[in-house]
């Protein structure tokens, strides 16, 4: 009973039978002709303090459970509690307090500042609007030290994105999610539109910034090498479904599901120590299905190895390996 | 006979004249492929990978651009001093390119058919009559070709328009179109950047296989050091318009030697796991104000007064692994 109260004040985030389609409107009417079935079915917690790694090809719905938690998008059913309140249902305070709890990295730096604003003014709004500091030089103060705390000198204040690297604009995007203090921030493959050199620098920032404030993560990526450095817990999605959920380390070491084992044998390694960290090579024919209209079943069963007839007529339940590793497949028991 | 060089760049330097005054890109690029060599080409944005291959494909705008010195022989031709119709003439046929993004190389108001059709029908403009192919002959060429891409059914693909195939099975209808006239050489651009990991792997897995049975040469372009890891023979690294490093690719991730490579390749993060280099200091060079001497002098922790003066020059350390470098050379052993 005890312990159960401790993980229940640890959870800061967990998401619950998270469904969200997107209506596919055609004709005059704009009447709905199909449903893009983007997430269905997933459930996650998120700990105080832990990094959460979302891994998945294009069109998994990743990036659709990262904007369902900052409240862009609406889900279509199931329920999202941040510290214990539906973030569907806030009053107008606690949508203020979500607001300031709760911020997003995007991919692309360059669309996701604006062009025509200095930096100062893209940093300046969130304090003004959350009534954080009360005049212009306090204000000032805390622009310049946010700089500094991603590593940029406070004079980029006055400059506008145009004149920014990718890096430093990417730097300046993780400053407007620090300004209000949140303790959890939904990373949308914050990297991948940058240099290796350059995203080493901002991964190291990031984990520098995340033990200092004791930040949680959501990091959705698509590369499982930045996944494994990263997150201390991961779950593989295909298709809208979480296929398998588990501590990184196990996910690495012993994947069960057999599309997360095409996927990391699938990834181009370097040194011979990460060659024989991989499992042998998984090719698989086939491609990515539309979420329009997933195959029957289990989503990835016409692309699947050891796929039988029980696979392309059922949904496999996540089941459970051991105590914190859960896999989607009727075939678990074959795999381990 | 694979001693042979298909291509031989010899100190190229291509320069743009723009508003700003002259913004020096590529200063001395000399690189060679051998006969059914795969070569990488390696380098982070910015680094002017591009503007090398858009030399070789003659497709560079000149002006703004100018080559003031420079030779580039494909099969013994210099390609600069080609007229633009000998220029035409060769490309597509000896020496073709697959590029980056698939959406975008191909024409959207056309079929696959119509477009491959013109691909090979340009090539018999160089057969005599008695040799040129027949409507039907082009036809069952490109179905073929296709076929050797493992596309299921092409003829009805031949009759899609780009957009109703996947991003995978774009890439595949442009590969079999760069290599349906067997050329000599074939540039690929970032063949899988676009594409997720798990197409990827089939993408390279098909390239290189149908490469090494037709014996054609291939520089592949890349920033991702795992796909050079796992497809290339020998690899070029480019810093700020500059070669930097080449060797035998094995080699090269093994025993790095230059310290823009040192600095690359510790920055990837490990599929292992663990921890990984902070990234290089710095950002890359402005082209107008080039640093003089070697272009990453000012980023170098361990640069010497000589690296800000005079440009190192390429020096051989084992056969076909050379470097420009002052840290390595004749008169100063202690570093290997």
């Amino acid at each position: 009973m005890e312990n159960q109260i401790i993980r229940m004040n640890n959870n800061l985030l967990s998401v619950k039978n998270l469904i969200k389609h997107f209506s596919i409107r055609a004709g005059f009417f704009q009447q709905p002709i199909g449903y893009i079935r983007a997430v269905e079915d997933v459930s996650f917690n998120v700990n105080k303090g832990e990094i959460f790694g979302l891994v998945g090809e294009s069109g998994s719905g990743k990036s659709t459970i990262g904007k369902i938690l900052v409240k862009i998008y609406k889900p279509t059913k199931g329920t999202v509690l941040f510290k214990g309140k539906d973030i569907t249902k806030l009053t107008k305070e606690d949508l203020s307090f979500f607001k300031k709890e709760v911020q997003i990295v995007f991919q692309d730096p360059k669309s996701s500042l604006n062009p025509r604003r200095s930096i100062r003014s893209t940093l300046e709004d969130p304090l003004i609007v959350h009534n954080i500091a009360k005049n212009n030089s306090e204000r000032e103060k805390i622009i310049s030290n946010l700089l500094k705390m991603v590593e940029l000198s406070p004079n980029y204040m006055y400059k506008y994105p145009s004149s920014l690297s990718g890096g430093q604009r990417q730097r300046v995007a993780i400053a407007r999610a620090l300004t209000v203090n949140p303790s959890f921030i939904v990373l949308d493959e914050p990297t991948s539109a940058l240099d290796v050199s350059v995203q080493a620098k901002i991964i190291h920032l990031l984990q520098g910034l995340q033990k200092e404030f004791n930040l949680s993560y959501l990091f959705i990526s698509h590369d499982l090498s930045l996944v494994r450095t990263m997150a201390k817990k991961t779950a593989v999605m295909y298709l809208g479904r979480i296929c398998e959920i588990a501590p990184t380390e196990k996910i690495f070491s012993m994947p069960i599901h057999p599309y997360t084992r095409t996927l990391i044998s699938s990834v181009p390694v370097i040194f011979e120590e990460e060659r024989k960290a991989k499992p042998p090579k998984q090719s698989c024919g086939g491609e990515i299905p539309s979420p329009v209209n997933p195959p029957s079943g289990c989503a990835f069963h016409p692309r699947c190895t050891i796929s039988s007839e029980v696979c392309s007529k059922k949904i496999p339940d996540l089941l459970k390996v051991s105590e914190d590793h859960f896999v989607r497949c009727h075939h678990v028991s074959i795999n381990k | 006979m694979r001693d042979k060089r298909i291509l031989e760049i010899k100190d190229l330097h291509v320069h743009f004249r723009v508003y700003e005054g002259i913004s020096k890109v590529i200063d001395g690029v000399s690189l060679y492929i051998k006969k059914g060599e795969r070569v990488g080409l390696v380098g982070e944005t910015g680094c002017g990978k591009t503007v090398t291959i858009k030399t070789l494909m003659g497709i560079l705008k000149i002006p703004p651009a100018i080559i003031p010195i420079g030779e580039a022989f494909l099969d013994g031709q210099d390609i600069l001093k080609m007229s633009k119709k000998k220029l035409l003439q060769i490309k597509g046929t000896e020496i073709s390119m697959i590029f980056q993004d698939p959406m975008n190389a191909l024409n959207p108001v056309f079929t696959i058919g119509e477009q491959f059709y013109d691909v090979i029908r340009f090539a018999q403009n160089r057969l005599k009559k008695k040799e040129k192919l027949s409507k039907e002959g082009i036809y069952n060429k490109m179905i073929s070709a296709l076929r050797e891409v493992r596309l299921p059914d092409p003829e009805r693909i031949t009759n899609n328009y780009p957009l109703e195939l996947s991003g995978g099975m774009r890439q595949r209808v442009l590969i079999a179109m760069a290599l349906v006239n067997n050329p000599k050489l074939l540039i690929a651009d970032e063949p899988g950047t676009a594409l997720d990991v798990t197409i990827q792997a089939q993408i390279l897995d098909l390239m290189n296989n149908l490469v090494e049975t037709k014996g054609i040469s291939v520089l592949l372009v890349t920033h991702n050091l795992g796909v050079i890891r796992e497809t290339t023979e020998r690899v070029y690294i480019m810093y700020g318009g500059q070669l930097v490093e080449t060797a035998p690719t094995n080699i090269f991730f093994e025993k790095p030697r230059h310290p823009y490579t040192q600095g690359l390749i510790s920055s990837v993060p490990r599929f292992s796991g663990g921890k990984f280099a902070k990234g290089i200091p710095g950002t890359i060079p402005d082209y107008f104000k080039a640093p003089s001497g070697c272009r990453f002098h000012p980023r170098c922790n361990q640069a010497m007064p000589i690296c800000s003066k005079i440009k190192p020059p390429l020096k051989m350390l084992e056969s076909e692994h050379y470097i420009a470098c002052y840290l390595y050379g004749e008169s100063n052993n202690k570093n290997e």
